[in-house]
């Protein structure tokens, strides 16, 4: 069978970022009527080749062609001229107009008066013609999520893209929603779209593309593959260059004595409604305790409250012997206690420090770093340098501001920080969250390694797959409160599963 | 963006990194292009010739060439200045004005580090002033030796100031009351307190609106007394004060970015969140940089007064704004600030002769407009590039 005609092609494409080469000569081409995804780790070039397409950087040597024909793409108005549509990961949509006044946005036609009306039953003949249906008249705010996307995927239609470029639009969707999506995107093909499917996640290659071509460092090093007839194992070998370990290998835990106990927390959330209730719990030296739960069923309350960002309402926490309630207690608990925080750029770190001064946030005024009024600037240089070095965090020097770092390297120097203390405990709140394979193994290593050394663990993670093969307990949190616990070994995904939607099961 | 008749464009990317020269490229070329509107202003102002508008202004800013060279050489024979050379007498005077520019500039600059907009510096140098002149006249006997009599006038003024910042750090920290309101409103509070005790009140001599003339400790020592052995030194006010400045220069270096405050601060100012979740007390940092900071801008205003030798209705308003556009100019850095004070002292000196009056404020608007301009200018990366036989269509709908 003769294969259908290339929709664009992009050849060795050269894009170089301050350090980093992004795109290393890289072709990548798209047929008409497929669905391409592009496999790759964070930082591997992905989004950069795409927003190349897209019109957004400009490469410093390679070719595009579209239907056959050589094109510049300068601006996103020149890529969407030659019908090539972008949806980011970050939407670009106006929360306070409605659907179809962002459909218009940007556009130079009409030039003085604009038909809304027009517009909107565009919009909705659009949207019954690929079933993504969105009220035209609705505010942006107003709508979902996934509702959003779909606008954005209409904006590239009402704008003649033929091919649709989609930024891991799953990272922002419940998995009815994924379902959703891919059934229009199936539907777009069968009508002759081209949608490139930037991912990192393998499932959801297996599930929609056709074909694959996977990118590493820069370079690809795999093009075109068929994705039937691909094991997700070869997939992740191309993406990391090594073999993954799906299930990691650790030792049975040794739990030892009582680290962190809970009597019947309560806690509020940010709007003064109850957060947590009743939970009591405890964390044994040299044990990964998981908690599992669907997003806001207290889990970040409960990471505030053990960590002394927030107050409980009512109930008892004791680190070893000592009562946290006191801010003469917390300070004597210190560096023992360790914390990942849920949002690294955010809460974790200070983006304009270097990395050298990030590693120092949680005892920069203790010694050798500090004395009573200084900071001793030399140790602090040879405590990054030692850190940079012991946990492999990629970065041009100690002093490079740590906002230039990619999420996986920002989150080891976070952990380099939290865990070279010898932490007692560690609170990790969804510590791989939004990182690639590599980087979220190295992270799963360092939390198996920091239990074999004693520390007891509270583990938050969405991620069930994370929790079953980390914890050594689950416990699953829903409206608050602990409904259950489980050991992995005893348990079945099901079975967490209808916990965390609140069927409370015999443990 | 097409370049119409060639066949160049310029395109427009953001920069990812921010190469230290940014800052003072920013700066330099910030200046100069204020320099360069500010001509536009003056001619329209009715200066014939803008060029040599800038010349005269350096010039009584900071003396020529020629000028410096004689007074070296009278430096070297122990003469006077020789007749119609202006020798030092610029740079005496731009000294002057640099040192209480230099003191509010730092005011501004430590707060600004932690994103504290503290605009207020004005009024706590008004405070300042006032405390320094209570103890001058009304406290210590007027036998006081010199340098205690400074001391405790230099004193006095930190700690008014450091009072009067405490009050919106306070709110701030406390009740999360906007300090860019407090602080502005709490300049007008200066201005009228000084009012209150010098033109309606109890400090002035009979209708003078003036504490009149300090006693003689009260005043800085100036270059000019030591006119009868060095004879250069005649007519040249510079005093102390600007060592005062560099001395409070280099401490507020050290202590961003040696000190462990200092390390809180700039953790604070650029992520509170992060700082909350390393146990930095934002409230207690909040309530201490604004004390710093009012401490320096009443340091200035005690500056000021023991050079003018006098506190009257007339004591100048501005220093603390001038302060904001010295802090950005010198890109928050304490160091720089010495430097960028001097310049605007300088123009200060400088435009004094100029009609009409308010052409240094302008320059001074201009400057601070272009500088930020600029910085967020070069936050893009911008190239020139060829155009080549490419179609550049417009983005249509599906209508």
């Amino acid at each position: 069978m003769e294969s259908p005609p290339n929709a664009f092609e992009m050849r060795s494409i050269v894009k170089r970022f301050p350090g980093v080469l992004a795109n290393d000569h890289v072709d990548f081409s798209c047929q008409v009527g497929e669905v391409h995804a592009l496999l790759g780790e964070n930082g591997a070039g992905k989004s950069t080749l795409m927003n190349v397409l897209a019109g957004l950087y400009k490469s410093e040597a390679g070719e595009i062609y579209i239907n056959g024909e050589r094109v510049h793409l300068n601006s996103p108005q020149d890529a969407i001229a030659h019908g090539i549509g972008m949806v980011h990961q970050h939407f670009m949509l106006v929360p306070s107009h409605t659907v179809a006044e962002n459909m218009v946005l940007g556009l130079n036609t009409p030039r003085f008066f604009l038909n809304l009306t027009h517009v909107e039953e565009q919009v909705k003949a659009l949207g019954e013609q690929y079933g993504l249906s969105v009220n035209p008249r609705a505010r942006i705010w107003e709508l979902s999520v996934g509702e959003q996307q779909r606008v954005e995927v209409l904006k590239m239609l009402f704008r003649g893209a033929k091919v649709l470029i989609m930024d891991e639009p799953t990272a922002v969707l419940t998995p009815q929603e994924v379902e959703i999506l891919f059934q229009t995107l199936r539907d777009m093909t069968k009508r002759g779209h081209s949608i490139v499917f930037i991912s990192h996640k393998l499932d959801e290659v297996a599930a929609i593309a056709d074909r694959v071509t996977v990118l590493r460092r820069g370079v690809v090093t795999a093009a075109g593959e068929p994705a039937k007839g691909t094991t997700k194992a070869q997939l992740a070998k191309l993406m990391v260059g090594r073999d993954i370990l799906f299930l990691i290998d650790k030792k049975k835990a040794q739990p030892g004595e009582v680290v962190l106990a809970m009597d019947k927390l309560c806690a509020e959330n940010d709007r003064g409604l109850p957060a947590l209730r009743d939970v009591s719990l405890q964390v044994y030296a040299g044990e990964i305790l998981g908690i599992a739960g669907v997003a806001g069923n207290g889990q970040r309350e409960l990471a505030e409250v053990l960590t002394g960002l927030r107050k409980p309402t009512s109930g008892r926490m004791m680190f070893g012997a000592i009562p946290l309630d006191s801010h003469t207690n917390w300070m004597e608990v210190g560096q023992q206690l360790a914390h990942i925080p849920e949002d690294r750029a955010a809460v974790g770190s200070v983006p304009a420090l270097g990395v050298a001064e990030n590693l120092i946030l949680k005892r920069y005024n203790r010694p050798p770093i500090s004395t009573r009024w200084s900071i001793n600037y030399s140790a602090v240089h040879e405590n990054g340098v030692r850190l940079v070095e012991q946990y492999k965090i990629a970065t041009p020097s100690v002093d490079t501001p740590v906002r230039m770092l990619s999420g996986g390297n920002l989150q080891k120097v976070i952990l380099a920080r939290e865990t070279s203390g010898q932490p007692k405990l560690m609170i990790a709140v969804h510590p791989t969250r939004g990182l690639d394979v590599g980087a979220i193994e190295g992270i799963h290593r360092l939390l198996i390694e920091l239990r074999d050394q004693g520390a007891a663990i509270l583990l938050i993670s969405e991620e069930l797959d994370e929790l079953f093969s980390l914890a050594d307990r689950i416990a699953v949190m829903y409206e608050g409160q602990i409904v259950g616990e489980k050991s992995p070994e005893h348990a079945n995904l099901h079975e967490v599963g209808l916990m965390m939607a609140g069927t409370k099961v015999d443990s | 963006m097409k370049l119409n008749g060639t066949n160049y464009r310029l395109r427009v990317e953001a920069r990812l990194d921010n190469p230290r020269w940014i800052g003072l490229a920013s700066s330099v070329i910030g200046v100069l292009l204020a320099l360069f509107v500010g001509g536009f202003v003056l001619k329209a102002a009715g200066a014939q010739d803008p060029v040599a508008t800038y010349k005269v202004i350096f010039k009584e800013g900071f003396g020529t060439f020629a000028d410096w060279q004689a007074g070296v050489n009278a430096l070297a024979t122990n003469t006077s200045c020789p007749k119609g050379k202006l020798c030092f007498g610029p740079l005496s005077d731009t000294l002057v004005k640099a040192s209480p520019i230099l003191l509010t500039t730092l005011a501004c600059i430590i707060a600004f580090r932690m994103r504290l907009w503290n605009i207020g510096a004005d009024g706590q140098m008004f405070l300042g002033a006032w405390a320094a002149t209570g103890v001058a006249v009304f406290l210590l006997p007027k036998t006081t030796d010199r340098w205690i009599m400074l001391t405790a006038m230099g004193l006095a003024g930190t700690l008014a100031g450091v009072a009067y910042g405490f009050i919106p750090g306070f709110l701030k920290a406390r009740l999360n009351i906007s300090e860019i309101i407090t602080t502005l409103m709490l300049n007008y509070v200066g201005y009228k307190w000084i009012e209150y005790f010098v033109v309606v009140g109890p400090w002035s001599i009979g209708d003078f609106e003036s504490t009149g003339r300090f006693p003689a400790p009260a005043t800085w020592p100036r270059l000019t007394e030591n006119a009868e052995k060095y004879p250069i030194t005649a007519g040249l006010t510079v005093h102390p004060g600007i060592f005062l400045g560099i001395a409070a220069a280099l401490l507020i270096a050290w202590i961003l970015y040696r000190s462990r405050w200092g390390y809180e601060i700039r953790v604070i100012g650029n992520n509170p969140n992060a700082a909350r979740y390393a146990g930095i007390s934002l409230a207690r940092n909040i309530i201490l940089v604004m004390c710093l900071s009012g401490g320096l801008a009443g340091l200035a205003g005690m500056n000021e007064v023991a050079a003018l030798r006098e506190l009257n209705g007339r004591f100048s308003r501005g220093y603390g704004f001038t302060g904001v556009i010295v802090a950005w100019l010198a890109r928050l850095n304490p160091l720089a600030a010495i430097l960028v004070a001097i310049l605007f002292g300088g123009l200060l000196v400088g435009t004094k002769l100029i009609q009409p009056q308010g052409i240094a404020s302008m320059l001074q608007g201009v400057i601070l407009f272009v500088v930020v301009g600029t910085e967020l200018l070069f936050h893009y990366r911008i190239q020139l590039e060829k155009v080549e036989a490419v179609m550049v269509q417009k983005a249509e709908g599906v209508s």
